[in-house]
């Protein structure tokens, strides 16, 4: 096994992690970090796998990777900024009438 | 004669990205004018969409390197059928939505910021979707489809509440896990290529593991994008507490857009590979979101939901493509699928936007509260029911077309339990159908109700008519469908008993 594929690997551990903590934890603001961790994964696994030992670095992949990553950030900026509203919300909501259930 | 060839030489499809884009942008600057400059684009990429299908029919399909670079290194688009069917489609719906829109969110009402958002949202929607359709490429695929879902799930966000932000925030979510699978099989699919242009990866793709386990990243990060059964759980809230517009923007043409990337895939970068399981699979999956989207759609109190869930209900037959596409019927689910989707994409716009109307003629969308609001609910009722003989599939609506072919691939292909599933979900529509139309005439008191504008009672019919009358005029489309399309044969199979 060479450095590159410990990479890959390593993004597909992230992916995983990322992809169950999406699932089975509550809280909003993990689930999107959750999503990060996932983004951050696949990246590796772009960048680990493609580049092969001896040869020179293949421009497109990281490219390709700078184009995701700006991707990921809009979302995460996009999720907190809904996730902050929603919570804003449901303050209004709970001071108002009744308490209601937290999304997540 | 000069004219024609400088018309037919033009990249329309090219314009029909650049134009959306720049009017999103221009609204930023002129934030006054945001109705009129979303109404012009709209006109301007309605005509862009019947110049690219002239083109299309006279000179085949065109392909057009970004920026003069070519293949490997540089983006191709590229003009086929699909894509111009497509094209077409999100032009004529778009066009009759962004009619409505106007009438929707008006621009000196007492909430003027909601059209302020809505005209830049839904163009880069449309731009994302246009695009997507035209892209050959991997990778500005995933880009395409995070434009758009950015823009949609703003969108679903416009209506402000909790319970729209919290669907807004849940589709965000979902798509986002979903674009994340798709590009892990892109990279996997680059590592051992070294490219993601579309045609040149069907030439040189062979089957191995790794390309495999690309295909089943990309088919689910695809499907949970699609909302295909048991994936659909984010779909029902997002397009039931979205505005009436942006509901059918998104149940009409967003939903549609991973299923374009999906199509592709499947008929050009996976063709060779040996996938009967993964086929019935999908066809699994999709016949249990018929009947499933068909039985939650009967259960549902509120008309918006109920239209959501039939949504559910007619993505599954989209996915009945996959099993049924045979040697020989590979041309006709091809036709039945576009055929589908242009009748499905009217359809549906016209029964969300009727739906809105109704909410606002009668304040509310509860269906059994409907009953006795008499003379303007009941000319709407009639509409809707225009509206939802396509999604049923009589005869002569491009639904019924669409239906009919599938059928005839199943028995062509010896799959006859795909029909018990195809008739009942038609059946079972019908009932939904039936459900909200009976509570809309049950009562003929009259209650006081205000009378809506005429912008908002003709967009919905015109939608109506013309998913309608698809069946009668469906050869047009069919034909422009079959243009560089990468399916042979003939589009009925004749029955052999």
């Amino acid at each position: 096994m060479n450095d590159l594929s410990v990479y890959a690997a390593a993004g597909i551990l992230l992916f995983f992690i990322g992809l169950y903590a999406l699932f089975f934890r509550r809280q909003l603001l993990r689930k999107i970090l959750a999503a990060n961790v996932m983004g951050s994964g696949v990246f590796l696994i772009f960048i680990g796998l493609v580049k092969q030992p001896g040869q020179s670095t293949d421009p497109v992949p990281q490219a390709m990777v700078l184009t995701g990553i700006i991707v990921t950030l809009c979302f995460t900026a996009a999720a907190i900024a809904l996730a902050i509203r929603l919570k804003e919300l449901n303050e209004e909501h709970h001071s108002a009438t009744r308490p209601e259930d937290d999304f997540g | 004669m000069i004219l024609a060839d400088f018309l037919l030489a033009q990249p329309w499809f090219v314009w029909l990205i650049l134009l959306p884009l720049g009017g999103a942008a221009s609204t930023f600057v002129l934030p006054r004018r945001v109705a009129p400059i979303g109404f012009c684009c709209a006109l301007l990429i309605l005509a862009g969409a019947v110049f690219s299908v002239c083109q299309l029919t006279a000179t085949g399909s065109l392909t057009q390197a970004a920026g003069h670079w070519s293949a490997p290194l540089g983006i191709v688009l590229r003009a086929d059928g699909l894509a111009v069917v497509m094209l077409a489609t999100t032009a004529g719906v778009g066009f009759i939505i962004s009619c409505y829109a106007l009438g929707y969110f008006p621009a000196r009402g007492h909430e003027p910021s909601r059209a302020r958002y809505f005209w830049p949202l839904w163009l880069f929607v449309w731009a994302g979707c246009n695009a997507l359709y035209v892209s050959a490429d991997l990778f500005n695929l995933y880009v395409t489809l995070e434009i758009v879902t950015l823009a949609a799930v703003a969108l679903t966000a416009l209506e402000g509440g909790a319970p729209a932000v919290g669907a807004a925030l849940r589709y965000l979510l979902t798509s986002l896990v979903g674009s994340l699978t798709y590009l892990a099989g892109v990279a996997l699919l680059y590592a051992g290529w070294g490219t993601v242009d579309l045609s040149l990866l069907s030439q040189v793709l062979t089957e191995d593991p790794l390309s495999r386990t690309a295909m089943a990243l990309m088919i689910c990060g695809l499907l949970l994008k699609s909302a295909l059964f048991p994936l659909h759980f984010w779909l029902p809230p997002a397009h039931g507490k979205a505005p009436a517009p942006v509901s059918a923007i998104l149940s009409a043409l967003v939903v549609k857009t991973a299923y374009v990337v999906l199509l592709r895939l499947w008929f050009e970068v996976f063709a060779s590979f040996d996938r009967a399981m993964t086929a019935h699979l999908l066809g699994a999956l999709g016949s249990a979101a018929i009947i499933w989207g068909s039985l939650m759609a009967l259960r549902q109190e509120r008309l918006k939901l109920l239209i959501a869930y039939s949504t559910v209900a007619q993505i599954g037959y989209l996915f009945l493509v996959f099993p049924l596409a045979g040697a020989e019927t590979a041309a006709t689910v091809w036709t039945a699928v576009i055929l589908f989707m242009v009748a499905h994409a009217c359809g549906k716009a016209a029964m969300f936007l009727v739906a809105g109307t109704i909410q606002q003629t009668a304040g509310h969308d509860r269906i059994s509260q409907m009953a006795g609001a008499g003379g303007p609910i009941g000319v709407l009722a009639v509409v809707f029911a225009l509206a939802s003989v396509t999604i049923i599939g009589l005869p002569p609506s491009g639904g019924f077309f669409a239906k009919w072919l599938l059928l005839n691939a199943a028995l062509a292909t010896g799959q006859w339990w795909y029909c018990p599933v195809i008739l009942t979900g038609s059946l079972l529509a019908a009932a939904y159908v039936t459900r909200v139309l009976s509570w809309a005439f049950l009562d003929v008191r009259r209650n006081v109700c205000p009378v809506s504008s005429r912008v908002m009672k003709w967009p919905p019919l015109a939608l109506c008519l013309v998913a309608l009358l698809l069946g009668l005029a469906a050869y047009g489309p069919v034909r422009v469908a079959l243009t560089g399309a990468p399916v042979t044969g003939h589009v009925l199979v004749e029955q052999r008993p």
